[in-house]
């Protein structure tokens, strides 16, 4: 903690005497730093020591115009410490290190990235402010999957193509080509960042073994294909969300990620990879944290909130399974109303009365045209409904891990009152004794320990609040978030519907007279 | 006694296999009721005629499938109908698919809300209703396809069924045991043979046999296939139930104003939409499927009449070696003659009716062909349309707020 503090302090003395000279400096710097090159840390921290004018004070933030609030808050975070390059480079993430609970807790805060010190808070304020606005021009689109290489390393390559008049970008539009475990390399590095302070990131599509491996071998039937068309698709909503979000879109992952030619492998990102297994025990541990820590709640928001998330996870998960289910159903109408419309021609075929038979004939092109129909309605069922629905899943299981990690702040601010009032017994214990030549020395110990104690108790108080400030705003831009969400997906996929309905009504009605014409 | 609910009225209406039947007043005949006892169901069967072979002018009955069966029969059984196309008998009532599915609701009934519970049940019971209303029409048009035929009408055995107001079942018995149910014990897929093996020298019935046997196979399949369609439609509409009912759980969770009032607009539309594609499966299960099933026994009939020409031939061919034989070897000549005599009349009577028939059933076939398919035509367009305007009612709702 004491460590943060000192780097914040020393960063503002230095980089303010830089500010001095001048605000061009920052428009300069804007242009030319990328944090997008491959090259590591040391030389962004260069561009970016050099040629920022640095985090001012707030006021004079609030004088800038829009465009470079936004170069400001990209270059104030980048200069917030130098622990910020291993970010950039494909070490193991950060957050997964030893792995025994209370080190776990304490590795989580360490003081890596976005402290989000409050000077620079209001810059977010104003960034939000914006992203309810014609401001948030961004929009990216995931395309061409291309199979790489053969066999069991063979991998599908994925065009992302970025078109957006936001500064913090270099162009206006430009693409990239990723594979997926850079986009889980993205999240997995945005998770470790920002969830520990109370965001709500984002989760990634889910990987799978069975589809993927499919692929590889070089299936090219029909299955293959659609789950290729189904990752796409959740890739391309996974960064639309992403890059929603106010203070992601800032973070230089998310941008190295778009712009970036090349990046570096995500191995990590592996299921059985070091860092995967890892993951899976942080997780357990998660877990029995989750059912040993019994909070306190004194804020009625919290308690009401995450009940309510509850109750939505529950009721969503079963949603989601009547519209699986309904899409399921729907592709089998459209098999069975195939195998009709075949079975109805034979039928015309052997009708030996003249205009029956023909009228069987167009009864069972009618019913082919239909079974298409009920195809192209499966496809609407899942992409737009059943997939809102998984990914709001997903979303809240996010959600719900946020207020685990606020959880997890409180119980450390909670530790850090224990140790401080052992301490302080400790203390009083010595004062009592009867040790003269030993008692002057622990008697310093015990003072220095006990500020450090008191340093850590102040610290996980004011993170608590921090991340119950952050989480109350989070909750309140996904709540409105999902209700644009919601209702852009749902007038799409009711106008599927309308659509199904049109055509089955021209096709009927092209078929009536010939049913008339029977005679 | 059947529900008359609104549901009963419109499967009447919608449910018409045949045209032109019970017309003629002299014979008057239909079931307008019915009873379920568990498995067995009691039709009433209401007469009313102004033929004096019957001895009152109107009158009711009590009787049950078997009963049905027992009068087809004995009218296959008879000789003298061997040249006509014996109306298919009833299949027997079978509430095995919505009892199944009741079934299952039952054991599926803790993990749905009360009102999805309800909902389902509602559905089955209709399902239910729809079972029986089928049966009790295609146990209807069995008697009238007989009281609208000029030489069934007359049969005595039809006419005890209508009348004798005594339970049938001891005359069934005694009846089993006179034929021994002779016909119904061949082989019937030997018929196939039978006939396709037969040489026909008459165009009219070569190309009917041609035409039969392959429609046969193809209008069984095509019932078949229907049959599916019209499942998968109604698993489609129940879906929409369980989308419908756990929409309207989630709207108890406090979320803002505008997300509940879309999802309540979402949740009563599935409710809407749920109620037409129920009626869109119904009415192609009406329309179509059971148009192909009807016919599908019908043309089975067409067969048995061509199989027993073929016998008919068969053995007047055998008559004739019969009479060579006498002839060579002088013995009973006027015998063997007049057997050979018999068999040819008897072939001659089968295929001057049989030809009659088989004219008339395609006539009859094609037109309810017609009938049912521009009645399927209409109301998949007029379902369509109400789809239409529930859709484009609810997307004008959400795009306004």
């Amino acid at each position: 903690m004491r460590d943060e503090l000192f780097c914040s302090l020393f960063y503002i003395t230095v980089v303010t005497v830089l500010g001095i000279s001048g605000i061009d400096m920052a428009h300069k710097a804007k242009n030319h730093s990328s944090p997008s090159s491959p090259e590591p840390a040391s030389l962004q921290v260069e561009d970016v020591s050099a040629n920022s004018n640095g985090p001012k004070t707030a006021e004079i933030l609030i004088d800038d115009d829009q465009d470079d609030l936004f170069a400001e808050a990209t270059e104030e975070v980048s200069l917030d410490s130098p622990e910020r390059e291993p970010i950039l480079s494909d070490g193991p993430s950060p957050a997964i290190t030893p792995v025994t609970p209370t080190a776990l807790i304490s590795n989580r805060i360490e003081p890596k990235v976005i402290g989000v010190p409050s000077m620079f808070e209001r810059s977010l304020d104003e960034v939000e402010e914006e992203a309810g606005g014609d401001l948030f021009d961004i929009n990216i689109s995931v395309s061409d999957p291309e199979k790489v290489g053969d066999g069991m390393n063979a991998y599908m390559a994925y065009k992302v193509t970025t078109k957006t008049s936001l500064t913090i970008f270099n162009q206006s539009e430009f693409s990239v080509k990723r594979r997926f475990s850079d986009f889980l390399g993205l999240h997995s590095k945005l998770a470790s960042k920002y969830m520990h302070i109370g965001y709500i990131v984002p989760p990634a599509p889910e990987k799978s073994i069975v589809g993927m491996t499919k692929v590889k071998v070089g299936k090219e039937d029909l299955s293959s294909t659609e789950f290729v068309e189904k990752r796409r698709s959740a890739l391309e909503r996974y960064l639309m969300r992403t890059v929603k979000h106010p203070t992601l879109i800032q973070d230089p992952d998310v941008i190295q990620f778009l712009e970036s030619s090349e990046l570096p492998r995500a191995v990590s990102t592996q299921a059985l990879s070091g860092a995967g297994i890892l993951r899976m025990v942080n997780k357990a541990a998660d877990a029995v944290n989750k059912m040993t820590i019994k909070m306190n709640e004194s804020d009625a928001w919290f308690e009401e909130k995450q009940q309510q998330f509850e109750n939505l996870d529950q009721q969503l998960r079963k949603l989601h399974a009547s519209v699986e289910a309904l899409v399921c159903h729907r592709k089998e109408l459209s098999v069975n109303t195939a195998s009709f419309a075949r079975s109805a021609a034979m039928l015309g075929n052997s009708e030996d009365h003249t205009a029956l038979s023909r009228a069987l004939s167009q009864l069972a092109e009618v019913e082919e045209k239909i079974d298409q129909l009920h195809q192209e309605q499966a496809y609407a069922d899942f992409y737009l409904f059943s997939e809102l629905l998984g990914d709001y899943v997903r979303l809240i299981t996010a959600v719900k891990g946020v207020f685990d990690q606020r959880m997890k702040t409180w119980s450390k601010w909670q530790d850090a009152q224990v140790m401080l009032q052992k301490k302080r017994e400790a203390e009083a214990k010595l004062h009592l004794a009867n040790k003269p030549d030993k008692l002057q020395q622990a008697k310093d110990e015990i003072k220095e320990e006990i500020e450090e104690w008191e340093g850590k108790v102040q610290q996980g108080e004011r993170d608590f609040e921090q991340i119950s400030k952050t989480i109350r705003k989070e909750v309140g831009r996904f709540e409105k978030e999902r209700v644009k969400d919601f209702k852009v997906v749902i007038i799409k996929y009711l106008e599927s519907l309308v659509h199904t309905q049109q055509q089955l009504i021209k096709y009927w009605e092209a078929f009536l007279p010939e049913a008339k014409a029977i005679a | 006694m059947l529900k008359e609910g609104k549901l009963f009225f419109e499967i009447y209406l919608h449910f018409s296999l045949l045209v032109d039947l019970n017309n003629d007043a002299s014979l008057l005949i239909d079931i307008p009721d019915a009873l379920c006892e568990r498995d067995k169901v009691k039709f009433t069967v209401h007469t009313k005629t102004t033929l004096g072979t019957f001895q009152k002018p109107e009158f009711s009955v009590s009787r049950q499938h078997e009963d049905f069966i027992w009068l087809h029969d004995t009218l296959v059984e008879t000789e003298e109908y061997a040249g006509l196309i014996i109306p298919p008998a009833p299949p027997k009532p079978d509430f095995e698919s919505p009892r199944e599915k009741m079934h299952k609701l039952g054991e599926g009934e803790a993990s749905m809300t009360k009102e999805e519970y309800a909902k389902m049940k509602q559905e089955l019971e209709a399902e239910y209703l729809a079972v029986f209303k089928k049966t009790v029409q295609v146990h209807e048009i069995f008697l009238q396809r007989l009281s609208s035929h000029p030489v069934f009408s007359k049969d005595r055995n039809f006419q005890i069924f209508l009348e004798y107001d005594q339970d049938l079942s001891v005359r069934r018995k005694n009846a089993k045991e006179m034929f021994g149910g002779f016909f119904k014990n061949m082989v019937k897929t030997a018929d196939e043979v039978l006939i396709s093996g037969t040489k026909e020298v008459d165009e009219f019935f070569d190309q009917e046999k041609t035409f039969l046997l392959d429609y046969f196979s193809k209008i069984k399949d095509a019932t078949s296939k229907a049959e599916k369609m019209t499942r998968s439609h109604k698993n489609v509409a129940d879906d929409y139930i369980h989308v419908s009912a756990t929409l309207n759980t989630i709207l108890y969770i406090p979320l803002s104003i505008p997300l509940s009032r879309h999802l309540e607009k979402l949740a009563d539309l599935f409710e809407k939409l749920r109620k037409v594609e129920g009626r869109v499966a119904s009415d192609q299960e009406l329309k179509l499927t059971e148009l192909l099933r009807y016919y599908m026994r019908d043309i089975q009939a067409a067969k048995d009449l061509l199989y027993r020409r073929a016998r008919a031939l068969a053995d007047y061919e055998n008559a004739n070696k019969a009479l060579d034989k006498a002839r060579l070897k002088s013995k009973d000549v006027a015998q063997a003659q007049q057997h050979q005599q018999q068999c040819l009349q008897k072939f001659d009577t089968l295929s001057e009716s049989g030809k009659k028939e088989l004219t008339s059933f395609k006539g009859r076939r094609v037109l309810a062909f017609r009938k049912n398919l521009i009645e399927m035509a209409e109301l998949e367009i007029k379902h369509a349309k109400s789809n239409m305007a529930l859709l484009q009612g609810c997307v004008e709702l959400l795009k306004s707020n």
